[in-house]
């Protein structure tokens, strides 16, 4: 709750507040959104200094209920492979690629999932890591594709990409809430979609999705999109900065 | 203070770079060879993506290298035209070295085989370098004893095309430094090193060159190597990371000046028996790291879709 600077917290008391307002006139149809929600910052900047950032979602309902967020990253193409001992040593000898895997999944709620929502409901949106809709790219026996999904899942949440942890959606009051969403400084980069949801009596009654911008910015955003799109010349600056570095390097020598 | 490196896409301790540049150039500065075969698995070992590690290590060393040779010029200890034949067989050495390496990234094998690689490389080069610097450790106290011949006739004295090298006083087939610069840039390629520890013994041992003009010399067709490795990992796998290759450099330059002045006060058997531990030191812990079961058994890659 606190941990916010003040006016932070000022201006997000009063934007929420300007939506509140709009929202509990029922007369107007416009208006009778169920659910709003927006983020503090529609963009994260990974700079030289990056070690993380987190994000304020904040938001109102039109009345009791319970909020669901999920945070999706950019859907990759994920290759697990398997090691075993060939000869007495550990080599890559099975593997498995997944498609539409999230680059980063987390999933935050104002209760536990399971007591808000039926099972049927958190399949269908997809909460939780166990509900990704991972398709193995090459068929395989059941039992193989669950015990590499498995590896997967642990993988990346080991990197702290897949949030284990379910985070908490404060209520202020019964209608506005908000949740911090916390980003590792390995967040890779792209557009995340922030999906939240109202639910109400074990269902969910109004969704809505919020586009949020990883992106590299600066002097690193520069040298990898150079890198990726003149490769040969990137290569050839690279090389020619060690050069220049080398030989001013070996300058003090002379004195010597 | 964490520094972000845009291609290995990582944050690490700058100082931790520095210092890791600094312990690497020192030991350059000490030894005379570019420090790659323990830049690359110390780089990997912090958590930078092994084929960042490999490619960034190259461009590093290109820098490193331009600084060495240029010391070595000065002191007139640089054969140019023995460079440049080992260079004609190093460059296409390692346009083969990087296809290889594309290959073995797809094939998902790249680290195992880099792995491997050095533990057969430094096993057998510390191997052999502690057993010829205890030999002559030993030559040392029973003097006149043992004194090696000028000039053994071999069957590498008779192949064709045969050239002076004036600067080693050699007159040999220019196909021996063509292969063995073939064979380095093969490695230089796939290991992210320049091969000094390789090329140095075997200019000595296998070409005959006076041990004077090796360290420049080796290090000069480094340069075009490295080079070479570079523009292609840069064109073919984008997994040089110039930001990560400048920080090490930094370190290095600073690491080599203290390096080169400690190593004059040391004997050249010497200096080559704790190289020889040193690598045998790399290969022992790579090989336990291959042999050793696995803290996880899975590993994953990422594509973009």
């Amino acid at each position: 709750m606190n941990g916010l600077p003040g006016s932070v917290s000022k201006r997000l008391a009063l934007r929420v507040l300007i939506l509140t307002a709009g929202l509990s006139l029922w007369a107007s149809p416009a208006l009778a959104e169920a659910l709003a929600a927006d983020l503090t910052s529609h963009l994260i900047a990974i700079t030289t200094g990056f070690t993380g950032a987190s994000v304020v979602l904040f938001g109102a309902t039109d009345g009791p209920g319970d909020v669901v967020v999920a945070v999706r990253g950019p859907d990759r193409e994920m290759t697990v492979r398997r090691k075993d001992r060939v000869a007495g040593v550990w080599v890559n000898t099975e593997a498995l690629t997944f498609s539409n895997v999230p680059s980063f999944y987390a999933v935050a709620a104002s209760r536990p999932i399971e007591g808000i929502l039926s099972p049927a409901s958190v399949a269908f949106y997809r909460l939780g890591v166990a509900n990704l809709k991972l398709e193995a790219r090459t068929s395989a026996p059941p039992e193989v594709v669950a015990m590499f999904r498995a590896a997967l899942e642990r993988i990346q949440q080991q990197a702290g990409l897949f949030v284990s942890r379910i985070g908490k959606v404060d209520f202020l009051g019964e209608r506005l809430f908000r949740t911090t969403i916390a980003f590792p400084s390995n967040v890779p980069t792209g557009t995340y979609l922030v999906e939240v949801f109202l639910v109400r009596d074990n269902d969910v009654v109004s969704g809505q999705t919020t586009p949020l911008v990883v992106s590299k910015v600066g002097v690193d955003a520069a040298v990898f999109d150079f890198s990726g799109r003149q490769p040969g010349f990137y290569g050839a600056i690279a090389v020619l900065t060690a050069v220049v570095a080398g030989w001013l390097a070996s300058l003090p020598f002379r004195g010597a | 203070m964490d520094i972000y490196l845009p291609i290995a896409e990582v944050s690490l301790d700058i100082f931790v770079l520095l210092g890791l540049g600094a312990a690497v150039g020192f030991l350059s500065g000490v030894f005379g060879v570019g420090g790659g075969f323990l830049l690359t698995p110390l780089l990997i070992f912090i958590g930078v993506p092994p084929t960042v590690a490999v490619a960034s290590s190259a461009n590093q060393l290109v820098g490193a290298s331009v600084s060495g040779v240029i010391s070595h010029w000065r002191r007139g200890n640089v054969d140019f035209k023995m460079g440049y034949v080992l260079l004609v067989g190093g460059l296409a050495g390692s346009v083969l070295g990087v296809w290889i390496f594309t290959l073995l990234k797809r094939l998902g094998q790249v680290e195992l085989t880099i792995s491997v690689c050095y533990v057969l490389l430094l096993g057998t080069l510390g191997g052999l370098m502690i057993v010829e610097s205890i030999r002559s450790m030993l030559r040392l106290h029973r003097p006149g004893a043992g004194r090696r011949r000028l000039h053994q006739h071999t069957w590498m004295h008779g192949l064709p095309l045969k050239a002076r090298f004036r600067r080693s006083r050699l007159y040999i087939s220019a196909l021996l430094p063509i292969g063995l610069g073939f064979v380095i840039g093969v490695f230089s390629a796939i290991l992210g090193i320049g091969g000094g520890f390789f090329m140095v013994p075997a200019m000595i041992y296998m070409l005959g060159m006076p041990t004077s003009v090796v360290p420049g010399t080796s290090l000069l067709q480094i340069i075009f190597v490295a080079a070479n490795v570079t523009l292609l990992q840069a064109y073919t796998n984008r997994t040089v990371d110039a930001v990560l290759a400048l920080v090490l450099l930094v370190g290095g330059v600073v690491g080599a000046r203290i390096g080169s002045r400690f190593g004059t006060r040391l004997r050249g058997e010497q200096l080559r028996f704790l190289l020889a531990l040193m690598v045998l030191a790399v290969a022992a812990k790579l090989a336990f790291d291959m042999t050793a079961p696995p803290v996880d058994l899975y590993s994953i890659a990422s594509e973009k879709e």
